[in-house]
């Protein structure tokens, strides 16, 4: 086990490597310097100002030299100072606003687990049932729903028809009066609609692939040795197909990772959550590359952790894994 | 069975190509089919609900909104076929080279692909878009950019699993090239898949334009798309609520059919299903 886990962060240096340089390439591709949106809207910058900017941020020296240096400080954890008017470190920055993203996602993945792989089971079990067919509809239009939509038709709904929910933001007004469980429940209430939101796309993938993975199950020969022993059919089920057929999903909550991170712009923007996914919208819209880059970076960073968690869980699961 | 009699006989699939064609036929016709001007402001008329005027209300300008949503289908036509078209050809190319030489040239673009797919594709594009000006074009070519990696997977594995092939072994005896043998040889096999995942990669990229449209940051106003005008929808969520669901239900219906296209073809395409 130890020697498979070793391997796989091993295997994970090159492709955070390569990561660093995809960052550092679009921030550097891009037409025109950085700096430019400083000196342009002050009419009082002169050349010589404007070259020792390029030089603070180093845009003057080779392009490897440049990267060199960049390297050097991301393992300090230093990942520059944002371009809008605060000037924080961008890390800092990140680091406030990460907490309630990954909690948001943590939350959906749960919610995908819980609700995706109940009707995948049922409807491999009861295969060209009525419960089949429907889910089968409703995943199928679940994969062409834009997510951003439905968040407007539930808002609407929840939000403004119905008035049960709030729409916008983590906590009321009054949120500083309340006693604690209070507080709790507001904040639930805000986290309802984002949470469903965020966790809907993953829900269609998740169930159609237990579906398929339950059915191949199904027709093994093990099961039927179980069968055969005289098992009662719901042990044949829950305890000797799910389980087998549980296995491979791991992989694909893995795979998910980065389709949740990246849906966390659109429905931190629309709920007005303050998450990293709002901060880069605003950072992109503001042009603070220093922040774009960041997040862009601890976006494929997170990918990475998930994916590996996705491996380490599979390898601990399934002895064929670590031994081979 | 052959591919059409397998394709005919299969409703859901002639449904998509039905929601497709239509699709076209209103982007063709959408000067003659759109009742008013899409840019026409007419500012007595803000914010009306759907009546029999305007079957689906007007929006914050006046504007009628199915006009706009007949030219918006324009932009989701050109940007799903143009986008997808990029991803297509850069993974096509870069999947057969991989597939068909393998070992370090293998190596390097599928590592290369494992790096790309650890960014989350919506951040990545939101980054590249950052530093270019928001238009058409430069969305399309992003998305395409970033959406190409799934096609190397499929088409190297097609090579992978065709290289070997005796009748790939009787064009290299008679003397045929890498690029002849690539191209003329072992693609045609593959686009079978290649199609399908075309298909399907439409559907996303329609859906990626108009979050991004929603989001201000894909086809500018007053260009009208479905993405922008469900923009307008969440300005005004709390009194129009036909801004929020006609374009969007556009969308889902778009997505529908490409994807139910897009099925269909793999099964008909699929031997196995043949009976």
């Amino acid at each position: 086990m130890t020697r498979y886990l070793i391997k796989r962060i091993l295997f994970m240096i090159p492709l955070l490597l390569g990561i660093t340089v995809i960052c550092f390439a679009v921030m550097h591709l891009a037409p025109g310097k950085p700096t430019d949106l400083q000196t342009q809207m002050n009419p009082k910058a002169s050349a010589e100002m404007k070259e020792r900017l390029l030089s603070l941020y180093e845009l003057d020296k080779p392009l490897h030299v440049q990267y060199v240096s960049w390297l050097k400080k991301l393992t300090r954890g230093d990942l520059g100072t944002s371009f809008s008017s605060d000037h924080r470190p961008v890390a800092d920055k990140i680091l406030e606003r990460l907490p309630i993203t990954i909690l948001i996602n943590l939350l959906s993945l749960l919610i995908i687990i819980a609700v995706a792989v109940p009707i995948g089971v049922l409807s491999a079990v009861y295969q060209d049932s009525l419960f089949d067919k429907v889910t089968a509809v409703v995943v199928f239009v679940g994969f062409a729903v834009p997510t951003f939509w439905l968040a407007l038709l539930l808002m609407i709904f929840f939000g403004i028809q119905l008035g049960w929910l709030p729409i916008s933001g983590l906590r009321s007004l009054n949120y500083e009066y309340l006693s604690t469980w209070g507080q709790l429940v507001d904040l639930a209430g805000h986290l309802v609609l984002p949470v469903f939101i965020s966790a809907f796309g993953g829900l269609a993938g998740l169930s159609r692939y237990m579906r398929a993975n339950m059915l191949e199950v199904i027709r093994q020969d093990y099961i039927l040795t179980a069968r055969a022993k005289g098992l009662s059919e719901r042990q044949v089920i829950y305890k000797h197909a799910l389980r087998n057929a549980l296995l491979p999903a791991i992989t694909i909550l893995g795979l998910s990772i980065p389709g949740l991170i990246g849906g966390s712009v659109i429905f931190e923007t629309i709920f007005a959550i303050p998450g990293m996914g709002q901060l880069f919208y605003m950072s992109v819209m503001a042009r603070d590359y220093p922040t774009v880059m960041g997040i862009l970076l601890i976006g494929a960073v997170l990918t990475l952790l998930g994916n590996l968690i996705a491996d380490v869980s599979y390898a601990v699961a399934d002895p064929r894994i670590r031994i081979s | 069975m052959t591919f059409w009699e397998m394709f005919y006989n299969n409703k859901l699939a002639l449904a998509g190509c039905g929601i497709v064609a239509l699709l076209f036929v209103v982007s063709l016709f959408a000067p003659l089919l759109a009742p008013y001007d899409p840019g026409a402001i007419d500012l007595k008329n803000v914010l009306a609900p759907p009546s029999a005027g305007h079957w689906f209300g007007t929006d914050q300008l006046g504007r009628d909104v199915l006009s706009r949503m007949i030219w918006g289908a324009r932009i989701s036509l050109k940007v799903g076929f143009v986008a997808t078209g990029l991803a297509i050809l850069i993974g096509t190319i870069l999947g057969a080279v991989a597939g068909y030489y393998g070992g370090w040239i293998d190596a390097l673009i599928m590592r290369f692909v494992d790096i790309m797919l650890c960014f989350p594709t919506f951040f990545l594009i939101l980054a590249v878009i950052a530093f270019l000006e928001p238009s058409i074009w430069n969305i399309m070519i992003v998305i395409g950019l970033t959406g190409w990696m799934g096609v190397t997977r499929l088409v190297r594995a097609d090579f992978i699993s065709l290289r070997e092939r005796d009748f790939v072994t009787a064009a290299r005896a008679i003397g045929a090239g890498d690029a002849r043998i690539i191209f003329l040889h072992i693609l045609p096999n593959a686009l079978a898949s290649i199609l399908v995942a075309a298909t399907l990669g439409i559907a996303g990229a329609i859906l990626t334009e108009s979050a991004l449209s929603f989001l201000g940051i894909g086809v500018q106003p007053p260009t009208p798309s479905w993405g922008n005008i469900l923009t307008a929808g969440k300005d005004n969520i709390d009194i129009a609520w036909w801004l929020s669901l006609y374009p969007g239900l556009a969308i889902l219906i778009t997505v529908v059919g490409y994807n139910l296209l897009g099925e269909g073809i793999r099964d008909a395409s699929d031997p196995r299903l043949k009976r």
